[in-house]
């Protein structure tokens, strides 16, 4: 077949014009996901296609740690075990107290007439994967649309904020890592509810609050949580510890450096979060008749 | 066992006509091998096994390759890898295209030419999808990023190997 000899004249068009073809197709395609979302309905169908092989390649790996799990050492098994009762009950007491502070936090934002805390719903989802695309920081999840996954719902660990559902596949979802360089998260410092706003920088173990003036109240330890504004995650969620707050004078703001709260990158399970629904419209600001001769000047 | 004995394509070394069946299952496991859940440093020098079977193909039998499976394969891997749409399509027929120009070269070198061509066209590739990203808006992820390149000319000798040795042994038996 290989020795064959070539077809004299029906060649088609040649290599370079072909490579043009397809390589003008594909800038195409690219533009249109990257400024546009357009492809999303494509990768959905794609996606669901290749789910099942996603699953056979995932299969050596998972037999692997099913064989690791299976060889522990009993000596390792007790400490956990006893580890975990400990930690059970100081849990226990912890939520004890908090079942009645929920009440009575209930009870006070009735009488105040307040909008109810958003309680949302949790599931518990495994991570399947690192994306391996190297200009995004992602992990893939096992659920997706079919167990009620949208985009946009915030995604926990035990220690707190790990990402957000940026794309859903009907039995996969890809979670943006919240140090992603796309995610920017609104936050409060828990010590005295001044609010800022983080943003992921593209590599693993730091985040930076952006737009902080020199003299902020922020210092080393401080621990930051989601503020709620935005609606996209829930108020009180852990985000990141304050690393470094370097004041330099010359610049308007302060760099401030944080590390993320949660495991980030080495926890097997996360819990995908409802997101909060029935915001009230957002304001739309009065069209001032002054206005544009102002900024004219 | 000295890696110049495993060969690479060598244009007098005779072997069994490719099944297109078996160049679809070669990309299978090619893919499969691509889709295997990585992380840590592991991911970061995982060489692109599709892009390797891929240049394998193309100088091996550059006339049997064509650029429309090529392109859905491409987008396909976009898709497995959440990657952007027509990425890899791009990177796969400038690969396919650099491996049908070069392929008598190839051939005529031995196994360390080969593998240093190898990795010339990967670094080209790699930089075409890198400068398309940065266009997108996303920032260089570090020099990490051509590893993979490396890693995929040092995976040349065992590709030329393992893809041809059904054909192979089937040659010695006739």
């Amino acid at each position: 077949m290989e020795y064959s000899p070539p077809p004299f004249f029906k060649r088609g068009p040649n290599l370079i014009t072909r490579l043009a073809l397809f390589s003008l197709c594909s800038l195409v395609l690219l533009f249109a996901d990257a400024r546009f979302r357009y492809m999303e309905d494509i990768r959905g169908i794609v996606g669901a296609v290749l789910y099942p092989l996603q699953e056979l390649a995932d299969t050596p790996a998972r037999i692997g740690q099913r064989f690791s799990q299976y060889f522990v050492l009993q000596s390792v098994l007790q400490h956990e075990n006893a580890d975990l009762k400990r930690q059970a009950f100081v849990n226990a007491g912890l939520l004890q107290r908090q079942e009645a502070l929920a009440a009575e936090n209930e009870n006070l934002r009735e009488l105040l007439n307040l909008r109810p805390r958003f309680e949302p719903l949790a599931q518990v989802a495994s991570i399947l994967y690192t994306a391996r695309d190297p200009f995004v920081r992602q992990v893939v999840v096992d659920k997706g649309a079919t167990d009620g996954v949208r985009r946009g719902a915030p995604v926990i660990d035990t220690l707190g904020l790990v990402g957000q559902v940026h794309r859903v596949y009907p039995w996969a979802s890809e979670v943006a890592l919240i140090t992603d360089r796309e995610q920017v998260i609104p936050v409060q410092v828990v010590r005295n509810g001044l609010r800022a706003v983080i943003f992921g920088l593209g590599y693993d173990g730091a985040l930076e609050a952006r737009f902080m003036p020199v003299n902020a109240d922020i210092e080393r330890g401080d621990l930051l949580v989601t503020s709620g504004i935005g609606g996209v995650y829930p108020a009180g969620l852990p985000v990141a510890f304050v690393d470094n707050v370097e004041r330099n004078a010359a610049y308007p703001f302060a760099r401030i450096m944080t590390r993320p709260a949660s495991g980030v990158g080495s926890h097997r399970h996360v819990m995908v979060l409802e997101t909060a629904g029935g915001y009230p419209e957002r304001p739309v600001a009065p069209l001032q008749p002054d206005r544009g001769r102002r900024r004219a000047n | 066992m000295a890696i110049a004995e495993l060969g690479g394509t060598h244009s007098h070394e005779v072997l069994m006509p490719a099944k297109p069946a078996y160049v679809a299952l070669s990309f299978f496991v090619a893919f499969m091998l691509n889709m295997l859940p990585l992380t840590g440093w592991v991911l970061m020098i995982r060489p692109d096994f599709v892009a390797a079977v891929l240049l394998y193909w193309a100088i091996q039998h550059p006339r049997k390759v064509g650029f429309t499976p090529v392109f859905l394969l491409g987008l396909a891997m976009d898709v497995a890898d959440g990657s952007l749409f027509g990425q890899h399509a791009l990177a796969y027929c400038v690969l396919t295209a650099a491996g049908i120009t070069l392929h008598r070269r190839i051939s005529l070198f031995g196994l360390r030419g080969q593998m240093l061509h190898i990795l010339g066209i990967l670094l080209v590739a790699q930089l075409i999808v890198l400068m398309v990203r940065i266009a997108a808006d996303n920032a260089f992820p570090g020099w990490w990023y051509f590893l993979p390149s490396v890693s995929g000319s040092l995976l040349w000798p065992l590709v030329c190997h393992f893809v041809a040795l059904p054909l192979r042994s089937r040659a010695k038996t006739d």
